[in-house]
């Protein structure tokens, strides 16, 4: 346990040192990432004004505090890709991760949590000029930040394990990124990214109640931009630990069948 | 004249000859395809669910957006953004060398080396939305209006060129550009919805700086019967403008390429 524990810091202060260097790079990357968020919130302001100021519960206040806050949440649930696993597997890259006397998937995990540090700071100036321009309804407790801090790192861990499981699929076939577009397409629209949940088809909202997504997402989000109601910040979080332990256990499974499978390549 | 054609028909040949060796790549671009179409077209079921207009535009108005945002993607990733990946490619390495000694205008042969021809998919897809959302609109559209459409889709598509090739032509000086190509693929996303319902200091952005508006909006808006003279010789002269600028730029950046010795 001492060992692992001392393996995470060590490696997530790596991280964080590296991503200061790169300060620049990380800015352009994550105001790339603004447009689409941006889009949305947009979109559905207007459908809000044409309804009267409200659709869904949501006024265009509560959008632009919802969006905002998904900046955050998505930045969060950027982690190792499956093209990432892909690239390792077909290259044989990850023959140099198996003779550590330590599961490769530490190191991704500790690598990419160090990262979310520098992440989460560099984002407080950009959700500052997002909130000067579209000026957000928000309004939080100390108690809902504490749940949004435990959510946006369950998010992190469950998306993680959902990656891995897709990118390990590389072990059995190639060509995989068809799969890969399918599996980000249903997430886009059963997570709370492409939209609240709330707005939603109820029949899809029943959906999602069986799949992970909205864990990753919605739930963050949600936790710190709508009031939800102690039973439902509870909830959430135990669902996150649910699905984290479901996935956890799955990628340990496909990981003992996948390893036997896999043969380096290289020089 | 006819030298730059036949040049620009056997990059076009080796491109497509090129690609035809990886034949299952055309399934899954169709595949990726129709995902991407499928989860536009949930977006706007889910804003029709809730509304009966956006900003004016009814239903069958946004999807002929739609067709015409996926159409200039397709576009796009066939044969602008894989020619300027090379060229920004070439510049950080000094391997552009190569394509400054041919004897022909470097601008031209820097322009027609790549051809995706899967992308075409996309084309083809964007047409099909068009086909679907005009037959849901109105009573067809005039020989008058497909010409006026087809002459906007190309002045939205050198705008596109000359914006790319500017960006692009930067490298020259700031070597490092991938991050823009990030951040203009943000932006263009941007153009499937009307640019109208944007804040004005976005819709500026998107007019005059990435130019998605008259790359999407305005083509469109000749679909849906709404577009205006004014706009159409705004169209033109800014189409003028950007390939002269872009031409300048590109000169420009030439003259301060300096190449990598062997």
């Amino acid at each position: 346990m001492r060992r692992y524990f001392d393996y995470y810091l060590t490696s997530m202060r790596m991280a964080i040192l590296e991503q200061f260097q790169y300060r620049v790079a990380n800015y352009f990357y994550m105001i790339g990432m603004i447009a689409e968020p941006v889009i949305y919130l947009v979109v559905w302001s207007t459908v809000a004004e044409a309804q009267g100021g409200e659709v869904g519960g949501y006024t265009p206040g509560a959008f632009a505090a919802y969006y905002i806050v998904w900046t955050l949440v998505r930045n969060m649930n950027i982690v190792f890709t499956p093209y990432g696993w892909e690239g390792y597997i077909q290259r044989g890259q990850l023959s140099a991760e198996l003779l550590k006397p330590i599961h490769p998937l530490h190191n991704f995990l500790s690598f990419f949590a160090g990262w979310k540090v520098v992440v989460i700071i560099f984002w407080l100036p950009l959700a500052a000029i997002l909130s000067l321009i579209f000026k957000p309804a928000l309004d939080f407790t100390w108690v809902e930040v504490v749940f949004f801090f435990f959510a946006i790192w369950g998010a992190y861990l469950i998306r993680t394990m959902l990656l891995t499981l897709l990118g390990m699929i590389t072990f059995w076939t190639t060509r995989v990124s068809a799969i890969y577009e399918l599996f980000f397409a249903f997430e886009l629209v059963l997570s709370g990214r492409l939209v609240p949940m709330s707005l939603m088809p109820v029949w899809v909202q029943d959906v999602a109640d069986w799949l992970p997504f909205q864990w990753t997402f919605g739930y963050p989000i949600e936790s710190l931009v709508s009031q939800l109601p102690p039973a439902e910040l509870w909830g959430g979080l135990g669902m996150q630990a649910l699905w984290i332990g479901i996935t956890t256990v799955m990628v340990a499974v496909m990981w003992r069948y996948g390893i036997k499978r896999f043969s380096a390549v290289g020089n | 004249m006819k030298r730059i054609i036949q040049l620009t028909l056997t990059y076009l040949r080796i491109g497509i000859l090129n690609e035809m060796q990886y034949r299952v790549n055309f399934f899954i671009q169709l595949l990726q395809s129709f995902v991407a179409l499928g989860t536009g077209l949930i977006g706007l079921a889910l804003v029709f669910e809730h509304t009966n207009d956006l900003a004016g535009w009814t239903r069958p108005e946004l999807l002929a957006v739609m067709g015409v945002h996926i159409l200039m993607g397709g576009v796009i990733r066939a044969a602008i953004q894989p020619n300027m990946q090379t060229l920004a490619n070439d510049i950080q390495q000094g391997t552009l060398d190569y394509a400054l000694t041919k004897p022909v205008d470097s601008q031209v042969i820097v322009s027609v080396r790549e051809f995706r021809l899967w992308q075409v998919v996309d084309v083809v897809m964007g047409f099909v939305v068009m086909g679907w959302a005009v037959a849901e609109m109105r009573e067809g559209l005039g020989l008058g209006d497909g010409l006026i459409f087809t002459a906007a889709l190309v002045l939205g598509g050198i705008m596109i060129y000359c914006f790319w090739l500017m960006l692009t032509t930067s490298a020259f000086w700031i070597i490092r550009v991938y991050e823009m190509i990030n951040l203009f693929e943000g932006l263009y996303a941007a153009g499937r919805w009307p640019v109208g319902i944007y804040p004005l200091w976005l819709r500026s952005m998107l007019t005059f700086l990435v130019p998605v508006a008259f790359a999407v909006t305005v083509p469109s808006e000749i679909l849906v019967g709404r577009v205006s003279v004014q706009t159409l010789l705004g169209a033109l002269a800014l189409t003028a403008g950007l390939v002269v600028l872009a031409r300048f730029v590109w000169t420009l950046g030439v003259r301060n390429y300096s190449g990598a010795s062997a």
